[in-house]
Parts: structure tokens; C-alpha cells; sequence
């Protein structure tokens, strides 16, 4: 209950943010930008439009995730609204998972708002409803609460400057750490193997959750793949938001 | 009587600086509150009032001692089901209008819709904001923050309201104004403990008052007991007599058109200042005895600091 009335709070807060609709008007160009790009391509049009589409989306739901996950422990600190907060019968997890929830349901709502301008795009271009593309759009939201999840635990002890660039490097790691896959096969077995190996297990993997290249090119998407990526999710974003708990309860608001 | 809050021993040090230096800022805090009584915590800033109050709260943690309230420990939501807090220079959500800042923290009470929205309306009566419902809080000025923090303390029916410099900032009638919104909470049984650096107004509501200065407690009891009745000096404005001539019989402290202020020690001067008066043909324009007041008191305190 307590945790519905934070997370509803800090719905209320984002949206009431200009931030939020600045990065939606630039998703939307970026979206549209899409269809100038197809023009202008040889070949298969449809694709650039699904390609340059998921990515827009993607990356600004990533930017709208960090930009206002970073804020949004560390303002209730800096502005001291949270020693109201705290006085009332609230468990500080309490107060750190309504503010997650909140952040997650505002993000659900804007990444609905940019599908439907990418999938009416994609209607006008083809004629049809593809609802493959929403699967990569429902991966792209797990992605986006795991980084929802970085982001706050960041501002749990550091500037939303600072957290930002944590969490931007967290989100550019993540979508290139799958090379050191391909090192490793190629490092011979010893200690930089080794090293290798522990290094991808605790990197992030985000590239589990980009389903683009299969709904842009029409490849089969395995059901494996998906339980799995959604499971990766959900077991690393719980991780990320304990350790945020952990550290959040022992703190002092001075 | 029942004890509401009670604090026994804490400590609490923060480390400060690049290269971090251990600072004190309680040492050893100890004193209770009983039921029903407005209780003033008074010091000098930096003394540690505020520090003590988030102790209380559970904003930050005592590196030793223990705190309860009503019988509970202190971080049991149980105890803060019964709390109200206004804390110092009020920030608040200033995206929420004051009504949905009100049933925000209702909601966090679980409070129902129906009775939510009786109380709001009742608060905002209370410390005046009828008007002002529908306004952003990042309109509102100093005052009005104050006075919607205080709705915000009340929101729960709190058994103990804690007020952090509840009238610093204000002007004189909104000074009174939150005054009598604190009496009126006496008045209906509730136990208010009030920080403040503001003397005069602790002197004229607080039933027992506890000094507190370079975190610790210098003294602690009924305002009664802790200043005495006794009279220090008293003070005699005349006029028409010579200031050399009064010299003897006091000490002058201004003589501002022919008239001097003296500050007049023992009773029997004073008798001796009538009759020389009296004498000259001059007047008495005034003659005030002085107790000791809480003012006093305090800055005998700090001065040695």
C-alpha cells in the first residue's frame, strides 16, 4: 500500500517534470526521422523504418530511465523532503521500492506513447499490424527497469551528475560486453581466459534484450531465448535493487 | 503522568572534512517528555537540536544510546503511526498542490478516502489555507509553507507533534497565528515538543523546557524552577534631575532629552531616588522591576561556551 502511494507520487512527479516531454518530442523526430532515412535507402524500406525505429526507442526510453532515475532518491535528499517522508511510519525499502515502481509505470506509459507512433509508422509503411515488433518493445521495457534499477541505486549515494555518467557507461558496457564472448573463444585457456570469463559473468549483458535484428529481417525469435532474457532481467534488476536497499538503510540523512 | 518520548545517552559523531575529522555533535543527550505538555528544546544554532530531532525520527542513527516513543523503540512504525514532524525551513513536493500534498501523506497513514478528505478540509481551516487548496506548492511563500507543513504534522491525528523552528521566518502576526494553533493542540490533549531559538515564545507557552548547548544538556526542568522569581533590578526612567546628581544611585544607562534611564539594584536606592525627585520637582516616568527571564538564563549559558 505504502509503496502504491510513493510510486504514484513519483508518477506524479515525473510526469509534472519538462525533461520527460523534452526526450519524448526528440524520440518522436527521431521515430519520423526514420521514414527521411528509408527514402533514402536502396533496398528494403520497411526495414530502416523498424531499425532506426527500435533503436530511437530504445535509447530514449534508456535516456529517460537515467536522466530521471539518477534525481530522483538524490533530490528527496538535497531538498530534504525526505525528512517528512521518513518521519511517517514508512520502512525505508518501502520508500526506495515506491520510487522504483514509479519510475517503472512512467516509463511503461511513455514507451507506450513512442510504440504507437513507431507502429503507426510501420502500419503506413506495410498495411499491416506487426506484432512481432511489440515483443522487441516488451524487451526493450526489461532493459529499461533493470536500468531503472541502476540508476536509482547510483542516486542512492552519489550526484545525479556523477549517477548519470554511472549509469550511462553501465547501459554502453552492457551493449558491447557480448564481444568478450567472442575474445574469449579466441584467448587460450589460462589466466586471461579466466579473467575473461569472470569479467562477461559480472558485466551486464543488454544485448539479451535487443530482439532487433530477428523482428527487422524476420528471423524466428526461440522461446528459450525470450524466457531466459526476461529471467536475466528480472534476477538482475532484483540484485541492483537490493544492494541499493543495503545501502540505503544504513544511511544517514544529514 | 505517561512519558512519550524519552531519550536516554545518545551520542553522534559525523565525520567532516577531505580528510576526514571525527566530530561530536550529541554528547550524551538525555530527557523525557510527559504526556500533554508542550516541551521547549532551546539552544544556539549548531547546538544539536536538529541533530537530536532526526535521531528521533530515525533520519539518521545514535552511534550509542537508545530512544523511545510511547514505549516502543523508535524506528517501530508502530511509534510513528502517533507522530507529527514539521521539520526546519519546510521543503516540500513543490509539483503537488496543496491538497494533493495533504492526501499524499493521508494515503501513506492509510487513512480513508472519506475521512482523508473531512481532516484536509479541517486542517486547512485550521492554519488558514482554505484558499490556497488548489495552489502548486512552489507558489507559496514562506509563511504559507510553514503553515501547510503544519497540516501536513497534523494529518494523523499525532499524539506528539515535533516542530522544528516551527516560527522561525515568520512575521509577527503569523508568529502568533502558528502560537495558537500550538495552544489549541494542548488544549486537545496532544504532547508538542518544540526546537526553537526564539526565546520569547517558548517563554510564553512551554510548560518545561530543556537547554541544550555544544551538544549536551545544561539544564532541563519547569520554566518555574529553572528562572527565579526574584528581582534582579529595577529600571527608573526620570526627568528633571541632573544625570551627575543620579549617578550614586544607579547605574545610567542612556539620557536621551532630559530624561535618564536607570538601572537600580537594591531596593532601598530606589526610595532614595523618589525623594531627590521629589525634591527637584522633577518626574517619574517610569519604574520596572526586572525578574530574571529565560533570555538571561540562556545566555548565561552559552556566554562560557
Amino acid at each position: 500500500m505504502i509503496i502504491k502511494v510513493i510510486a504514484l507520487n513519483t508518477f506524479k512527479e515525473a510526469v509534472r517534470d519538462r525533461i520527460l516531454y523534452l526526450l519524448l518530442f526528440f524520440a518522436a523526430v527521431s521515430i519520423l526521422f526514420s521514414r527521411v532515412l528509408a527514402l533514402l535507402t536502396v533496398g528494403d524500406r520497411t526495414k530502416i523504418v523498424k531499425d532506426v525505429g527500435l533503436a530511437s526507442i530504445s535509447l530514449f526510453g534508456a535516456l529517460m530511465a537515467i536522466l530521471i532515475g539518477t534525481g530522483l532518491v538524490y533530490k528527496e535528499i538535497e531538498k530534504r523532503t525526505i525528512f517528512t517522508l521518513i518521519s511517517k511510519p514508512i520502512r525505508r525499502h518501502e520508500f526506495l521500492l515506491g520510487k522504483f515502481f514509479g519510475l517503472a509505470l512512467t516509463l511503461f506509459v511513455m514507451l507506450l506513447s513512442m510504440s504507437v507512433i513507431f507502429l503507426a509508422l510501420v502500419f503506413f509503411q506495410t498495411w499491416t499490424i506487426e506484432w512481432r515488433m511489440l515483443a522487441a518493445i516488451f524487451f526493450i521495457f526489461v532493459e529499461l527497469i533493470l536500468l531503472t534499477a541502476v540508476a536509482i541505486l547510483f542516486s542512492c549515494f552519489s550526484t545525479p551528475i556523477l549517477s548519470s555518467l554511472f549509469a550511462l557507461s553501465f547501459y554502453l558496457i552492457g551493449h558491447f560486453s557480448w564481444s568478450l564472448e567472442t575474445l574469449i573463444k579466441k584467448a587460450r585457456p589460462g589466466a586471461t581466459r579466466t579473467f575473461l570469463q569472470v569479467l562477461y559473468t559480472i558485466l551486464p549483458d543488454l544485448e539479451n534484450f535487443s530482439l532487433k535484428t530477428e523482428v527487422v529481417h524476420g528471423l524466428p525469435i526461440p522461446a528459450s531465448h525470450m524466457l531466459y532474457s526476461t529471467a536475466y532481467g528480472i534476477v538482475y534488476s532484483a540484485f541492483i535493487l537490493a544492494l541499493a536497499i543495503l545501502i540505503f538503510r544504513k544511511r544517514d540523512f544529514i | 503522568m505517561k512519558t512519550v518520548l524519552s531519550i536516554a545517552n545518545i551520542h553522534k559523531s559525523f565525520s567532516v572534512g577531505f580528510i576526514p575529522q571525527k566530530k561530536e555533535i550529541l554528547q550524551g543527550i538525555s530527557f523525557s517528555v510527559a504526556e500533554g505538555e508542550i516541551f521547549g528544546y532551546l539552544g544556539p544554532n549548531g547546538a544539536g537540536k536538529t541533530t537530536t530531532l532526526k535521531c528521533v525520527l530515525g533520519l539518521i542513527f545514535p552511534d550509542k544510546g537508545t530512544i523511545e516513543l510511547f514505549g516502543r523503540p523508535h524506528l517501530d512504525p508502530r511509534a510513528k503511526e502517533r507522530l507529527g514532524f514539521l521539520p526546519e525551513n519546510p521543503y516540500f513536493y513543490d509539483y503537488l498542490t496543496a491538497r494533493e500534498f495533504l492526501e499524499f501523506y493521508g494515503q501513506l497513514f492509510g487513512i480513508k478516502r472519506h475521512e482523508r478528505q473531512a481532516r484536509i478540509a479541517a486542517l486547512l481551516e485550521l492554519v488558514g489555507m482554505e484558499k490556497a487548496a488548489g495552489l502548486q506548492l512552489r507558489k507559496f511563500s514562506r509563511g504559507m509553507l510553514q503553515r501547510i507543513g503544519l497540516a501536513q504534522a497534523l494529518i494523523n491525528e499525532p499524539s506528539l507533534v515535533l516542530l522544528d523552528e516551527p516560527l522561525g521566518g515568520l512575521d509577527p502576526l503569523g508568529r502568533r497565528e502558528i502560537r495558537d494553533v500550538i495552544i489549541h493542540l494542548r488544549e486537545e490533549g496532544k504532547t508538542v515538543f518544540l526546537s526553537s531559538h526564539i526565546l520569547q515564545d517558548i517563554e510564553m507557552i512551554c510548560d518545561r523546557v530543556a537547554i541544550i548547548v555544544g551538544g549536551r544538556i545544561m539544564s532541563q526542568g519547569r520554566l518555574a524552577d529553572l528562572i527565579s522569581e526574584k528581582i534582579l533590578f529595577t529600571e527608573v526612567t526620570v526627568s528633571g534631575v541632573e544625570e551627575k546628581e543620579l549617578a550614586g544611585l544607579g547605574e545610567s544607562l542612556t539620557a536621551q532629552a532630559g530624561r535618564t534611564l536607570l538601572k537600580v539594584f537594591e531596593e532601598d536606592r530606589i526610595q532614595d531616588i523618589l525623594e531627590l525627585v521629589q525634591k527637584r520637582h522633577g518626574r517619574i516616568h517610569s519604574l520596572i522591576p526586572r525578574t530574571q527571564t529565560l533570555e538571561d538564563l540562556f545566555v548565561d549559558m552559552v556566554r562560557p561556551q
